[in-house]
């Protein structure tokens, strides 16, 4: 019976291998990422802006009256002219129409994060499933799908935004999925098709065909998991582009959403306090330097992961 | 070589076939017709209504509609305006395409050599504060919000210094009693930029092979000598003062333009240097004693330029994005502005007009980087 129990002791065994070798690549790629140091001011930025997303519902339900504070319907009943500059009670002041800046801020910082977020995983989505079956079939299929991403990457971006901007309600969730398309069967799939073809002739993908394995089983589990790394640095770029997008449409009065920091700017622009920069420096700037960090600190977040996962760029 | 461009273009004939395909359905998705835009007017009779029906060709199939579109489209005829009525949307491209196209190869070319230039220097010193500053420095420029840094331009050169009039096309008063019109002006000014890159690009293409320092002499002397010739042309034209208007209005968009998207290059540079540095080859060029600038310039710039190019390539459609947000901040009367200013007031005609033209623009500006990439590249030859 030694031969019945060895499959088993293996299959435990090869789990803890398996822990095993996943921690020390953590590890390994961890301290790599440390010693980008970019990196870590990025990562840094982006927890900032998180506690701020999770600390605007806590004051809300505690320190800040509803009826002052809201974001969108609020009114500073405590100062005589709006906007006020910066105060205790008002820690950025206050926009044209009342309401306080630092609310606005931290409210609308959740909604660019989870605009980011649903827009990165709908492109990474379909940008390595198009990789992918792109790679393992070759071909027509091949042909297509990269005929179509050169369309894509062809198209601009903010332009074709504006465009459908005029022809549709286009509110966050609208705009994460148009971001999505367009960069999963555009760029993100390019760049992942050329990943895939270098694991679609390893093999363990002729072994798994084989010894029999399903089309969908040898793309999901042996093809799109070793995309991943790059998967995951690609979500990075998607999150900047889709913070930004957000940002110049809302500046610009055509999207329809409730609050954002773009719609702040589009405020300040429209209530004519635009170039008194020096004298109403906070109806501008917290904003803007926020959606310029925000997307700066994702994109230097995914350069210090390019570096890890890209041997070449590596320092000797 | 010219069986790849023939067959680069058949498939940007295609792509563009497929884009107007695009345009079409995504503005023919929309419930409603042209008679809807008066569905409130209490005046309108039926007869009217099925009248103008009948005469925008709302009432065909779909598939009719469709090749009278295509037809249209390429015949130039897009329709009239609504904003601007009476004019039509061609003549309004027509007036502001130049426009675009000057802010837009300017600042894209100096950019390019900017971003190139800077990326081999910062390549050349790994480590330390340069590295550091440079890529934060040039990450932050890349990532902006553009509408705030062009605002920020604005108001630092136009408003707080004053030495650029600040956004617009050109200066009324200036051009009172003008001889002649702006856009003839323009467009004589957009022949000399033109005469001016050719001759700027043949210097460069003839220079190539000499030796650094002396290819450096003649290319400094002769777009010198060049530029000193068009300039006392201008002057002596009389109509000098006209096209210096038209520059000044020019210099801080293209100047925004180009700060944002030569950072781009820049970073690309430097990565693409980093991994040609490596090679065999860079190597031997050093073990023959070599200067330094000869190795960098020579056996690494010119092989790490290929995958700049490439991404250069891509970046395209986010360069003209930047020019359609910079346009709307400097209220420069480009190909930008008027998309955002027609989507604004919802004038659809104009605003699909203009975004067909913007993404031509693309499909050419393609078409010519992919040809520049294949004279680049000798592998590049079927």
């Amino acid at each position: 019976m030694v031969v019945d129990s060895a499959p088993v002791a293996d299959a435990r065994s090869l789990w803890r291998v398996r822990l095993g070798l996943a921690a020390r690549s953590l590890k390994q790629n961890w301290s790599l990422f440390l010693g980008t140091r970019i990196g870590i001011l990025g990562l840094v930025i982006i927890c900032f802006y998180m506690l701020l997303a999770l600390a605007h519902p806590i004051l809300m339900n505690t320190v800040w009256d509803e009826r002052i504070y809201d974001p969108v319907i609020g009114f500073a009943f405590d100062e005589t002219e709006q906007p006020a500059p910066p105060s205790l009670s008002h820690p950025l002041g206050t926009d044209p129409l009342g309401r306080d800046i630092l609310s606005q801020l931290m409210f609308s910082a959740r909604s660019e994060f989870l605009l980011g977020l649903l827009a990165a995983v709908v492109t990474v989505c379909i940008g390595t499933m198009v990789g992918a079956t792109a790679a393992y079939f070759g071909g027509l299929v091949d042909m297509l799908l990269m005929r179509l991403a050169d369309i894509m990457i062809m198209m601009p971006g903010i332009s074709i935004l504006i465009v459908l901007s005029a022809l549709m309600e286009v509110g966050h969730l609208e705009l994460a999925l148009l971001i999505g398309i367009l960069s999963g069967f555009g760029g993100t799939g390019v760049v992942l098709k050329s990943q895939a073809l270098s694991v679609v002739v390893k093999p363990y993908i002729e072994a798994a065909r084989t010894s029999g394995g399903g089309t969908l089983h040898i793309i999901l589990v042996h093809v799109v998991p070793n995309l991943l790394p790059l998967s995951f640095l690609y979500m990075m770029f998607t999150v900047t582009s889709a913070i930004f997008s957000e940002a110049v449409l809302s500046f610009l009065g055509l999207l329809d959403v409730r609050m954002s920091w773009g719609l702040m700017i589009h405020t300040t622009e429209s209530a004519g306090y635009l170039l008194q920069v020096g004298e109403y420096w906070w109806l501008i700037f917290p904003a803007s330097l926020s959606i310029t960090l925000l997307c700066s600190s994702f994109y230097l977040l995914g350069r210090s992961l390019d570096e890890v996962v890209n041997p070449r760029l590596r320092r000797t | 070589m010219a069986a790849y461009i023939v067959k680069r273009v058949l498939q940007i004939v295609l792509t563009l076939f497929v884009f107007l395909t695009i345009v079409f359905f995504l503005v023919n998705a929309q419930p409603g017709d042209i008679s809807r835009l008066y569905a409130l007017d209490p005046n309108l009779p039926p007869e009217t209504r099925a009248q103008m029906q009948e005469l925008f060709g709302v009432n065909e199939p779909l598939w009719k509609q469709y090749l009278v579109h295509l037809k249209n489209t390429l015949t130039g005829d897009l329709g009239v305006s609504f904003s601007l009525y009476p004019r039509t949307v061609a003549d309004v491209i027509k007036e502001r395409l130049p426009r675009t196209l000057v802010l837009f190869l300017t600042a894209t070319v100096v950019s390019f050599y900017l971003g190139f230039g800077l990326g081999k220097i910062i390549a050349w010193r790994r480590g330390g504060w340069v590295e550091y500053t440079s890529t934060l420095g040039g990450v932050t420029l890349y990532t902006v919000f553009t509408p705030w840094f062009g605002l920020m331009m604005i108001w630092l050169f136009a408003f707080k210094a004053g030495w650029f009039p600040i956004g617009k096309f050109l200066d009324p008063v200036v051009w009172q009693d003008a001889p002649s019109d702006a856009n003839s002006i323009f467009n004589l000014m957009l022949a000399t930029a033109v005469i001016l890159s050719v001759i700027v690009f043949g210097v460069f293409l003839v220079t190539s092979k000499r030796r650094l320092g002396m290819a450096r002499v003649l290319q400094v002397g002769s777009i010198a000598v060049s530029v000193l010739i068009v300039v006392g042309v201008w002057l002596s034209s009389g109509v000098g003062y006209l096209a210096w208007d038209i520059v000044k209005h020019m210099v801080l968009p293209i100047a925004t333009l180009t700060l944002i998207s030569f950072a781009g290059t820049m970073l690309l540079t430097r990565n693409s240097m980093l991994e040609v540095i490596r090679e065999d080859y860079v190597l031997a060029a050093r073990a023959k004693g070599l200067p330094e600038k000869a190795v960098r310039d020579r056996h690494v710039a010119r092989n790490a330029l290929l995958p700049v190019v490439t991404s250069f390539v891509f970046s395209l459609a986010f360069a003209i994005d930047g020019g359609v947000i910079i346009e709307s901040i400097f209220s420069w009367p480009g190909m930008g502005q008027t998309l955002v200013a027609a989507t604004v007031s919802e004038d659809l005609p104009l605003a699909v007009g203009t975004f067909v033209f913007v993404g031509l623009f693309v499909l050419l500006a393609h078409l010519a980087a992919d040809i520049l990439y294949a004279y680049l590249d000798p592998r590049v030859r079927y």
